[in-house]
């Protein structure tokens, strides 16, 4: 770099930066004037504020920014897009509270959402003739349903590959477990005719691409029919019995128990039924794929070699305690979690003291329905005091642990289901 | 089309209705101001109170900088930072930048994927500057298959 260059010149942004920050700053500028008049003196930036109202701009850079009706403890890995994930402390409840549940964007937040004008239009080469509904038409026409069914990032605990994978870098918390109400794609694919040909399903979203281009589609991706068709694979409008967060998709939006949760589209507006493997925007190439076969780390790989990522692998959080425990003489501890298994069930559960010599089996119980995580506990004694970590591992009904080190290297850095652990301390 | 030529009567006529409409429509917008006066909050007439200061803060934090690191972003603030503000955070939070590490190669690859996906223009003379950048301060750290825990913060457990 030539240290003698000007200022001037250092700052020689192209005509569209500065356009483009020229109307940043009157963004800006208007939309204090609007929070100052709307709100009078009082800025109120958390749940009190109306969802959607905060001006994009002032999502941009503030310090310690939280996400609209977010907890404050959600570790925010990027303002714009939106991204924040739970520490596992956090996510303790069987239920996901709204407030503490992930959030994982691709572009920027709709605005200006009307539920009462909202609408989802079934159409694609496979379905017999498109159908639009409205919000009621769907919970006037099907019946509705209520799962409990977890949705993690296919991403998550990406940030420990090495080479490091580029994205968002998600430690273990881009997951979480809530009671989703809607109604059964199945039902509504059924209502609306799908031909035999159909393969694939794909969504389109009402978010908009952070080039602000409304024309550009941010994400748009699916499943395959076979899962667009079980029972629990839900259109939702409620996230433990209120409407969904508006940062989690509201008013509408799909739910995928178990599969990369970039495959239930958030502020659904339509469904393509297709005929053949959906290919929306994140669909191809290396996104929410691993390579075919195992590669070593760092190796190139063809995007024709990379496969599309579906059920997820099995998983385990330790929620209690949380990390850092200093803990007294009487050398015992209670700990207790989650373990899911994508589209399997967890069938044991398993915490090492002692970096993997000996394993304790847990108390496990059942999902509160099929996809749902599951609760463990287990009560642990140390031999003597000193420097310790617990680690947690699952084990899902077709016998596949958890591995203690990061698994596959793979290029985009997914599908991490390495062993969770926690420090403690005994005095 | 020959153009037609008032009468004199009919040019009275017409400057007479205008001024009477001039007149009705300068009274309407004092009634209005009048209005907007009595019913507009009072925040639209005074300074934003201290009570604003999260927002000022905000605005303020774009362009604080600690102990050479960009507080808000979190990106380190040398000499070619304004360039990196300039081109990337226009679109993304520079949060997306500091939390990655990559090579040279690699940093080139996603200016590249961006540019070619995302919409992001041609760098130009600006590129090599960014890449110095990006290479010299988010390059990849050793690291094994796992490693240590790190910062821990320590708490008594009550139990």
């Amino acid at each position: 770099m030539d240290k003698k260059r000007t200022d001037k010149e250092k700052i020689s942004a192209t005509k569209e930066d500065m356009q483009t920050d020229t109307r940043r700053e009157f963004i800006r500028t208007a939309g204090l004037a609007l929070i100052g008049t709307v709100f009078g003196s009082r800025i109120v930036f958390a749940d009190k504020m109306p969802a959607g109202l905060i001006p994009v701009a002032f999502t941009d850079h503030p310090t310690g920014f939280e996400i609209p009706g977010k907890h404050a403890g959600l570790v925010v890995l990027n303002d714009k897009p939106w991204n924040a994930e739970t520490p596992p402390h956090l996510l303790n409840d069987p239920i996901t509270p709204a407030h503490k549940f992930f959030v994982r964007n691709n572009g920027l937040v709709p605005e200006n959402i009307n539920r009462n004008n909202w609408t989802l239009t079934l159409e694609g080469e496979s379905v017999e003739k498109p159908v639009t509904f409205t919000l009621s038409d769907l919970k006037a026409t099907f019946k509705p349903y209520t799962y409990q069914l977890v949705l993690e990032c296919g991403g998550n605990g990406r940030s420990e590959f090495n080479p490091p994978a580029k994205g968002n870098q998600w430690s273990v918390g881009a997951v979480g477990c809530a009671a989703w109400t809607g109604v059964r794609l199945k039902d509504v694919l059924e209502h609306v005719g799908v031909k035999p040909d159909a393969v694939y399903i794909g969504y389109y979203g009402k978010d908009l691409h952070l080039s602000r281009d409304p024309n550009k589609v941010v994400i748009s991706r699916g499943v395959p029919m076979h899962k667009a068709m079980e029972e629990e694979s839900l259109i939702a409008w409620s996230m433990n019995g209120e409407d969904l967060p508006l940062a989690n998709g509201y008013p509408l939006r799909l739910v995928f128990g178990g599969w990369p949760a970039s495959t239930s589209g958030k502020w659904l507006y339509k469904i393509a039924v297709r005929n053949k493997v959906h290919d929306g925007p994140k669909m191809t190439g290396t996104a929410y794929r691993v390579p075919c076969n195992p590669v070593a780390p760092g190796q190139k790989v063809a995007d024709e070699d990379m496969c599309i990522i579906e059920g997820m692998p099995v998983k385990s959080l330790i929620t209690y305690p949380k990390t850092g425990a200093i803990i007294g003489a009487e050398r015992l501890l209670k700990v207790n979690g989650h373990a899911w298994a994508g589209d399997l069930s967890v069938a044991e559960m398993h915490i090492s003291i002692d970096f993997g010599s000996t394993w304790q089996k847990c108390t496990l119980g059942p999902p509160a329905n099929r996809l749902a995580w599951q609760q463990w506990k287990a009560e642990v004694k140390f031999p003597e005091r000193g420097y310790y970590e617990v680690w947690a591992r699952a084990t899902d009904s077709r016998g596949r642990a958890q591995p203690m080190v990061v698994p596959g290297w793979n290029p985009k850095g997914y599908l991490n289901n390495a062993c969770h652990r926690i420090a403690v301390k005994v005095k | 089309m020959a153009k037609r030529s008032y009468t004199q009567k009919e040019h009275e006529l017409l400057s007479k209705a205008s001024r009477l409409f001039n007149r009705a429509a300068f009274i309407g917008v004092l009634i209005g101001l009048s209005l907007a006066m009595r019913w507009a909050p009072v925040s639209w007439f005074k300074k934003p109170e201290l009570a604003d200061r999260p927002v000022l803060d905000a605005m303020a934090a774009d362009t604080l900088v600690i102990d050479g690191i960009h507080v808000s972003s979190g990106l380190i603030a040398d000499d070619r930072f304004n360039i990196i503000k300039a081109n990337c955070m226009a679109c993304h939070s520079g949060k997306l930048i500091s939390q990655n590490r990559a090579t040279r190669e690699g940093w080139k690859e996603m200016i590249t994927w961006m540019q070619k996906t995302q919409g992001l223009w041609d760098l130009g003379e600006n590129e090599v500057p960014i890449l110095d950048y990006l290479s010299e301060h988010y390059a990849p750290q050793v690291a094994g298959r796992r490693s240590a825990l790190k910062n821990i913060e320590w708490y008594e457990l009550e139990q």
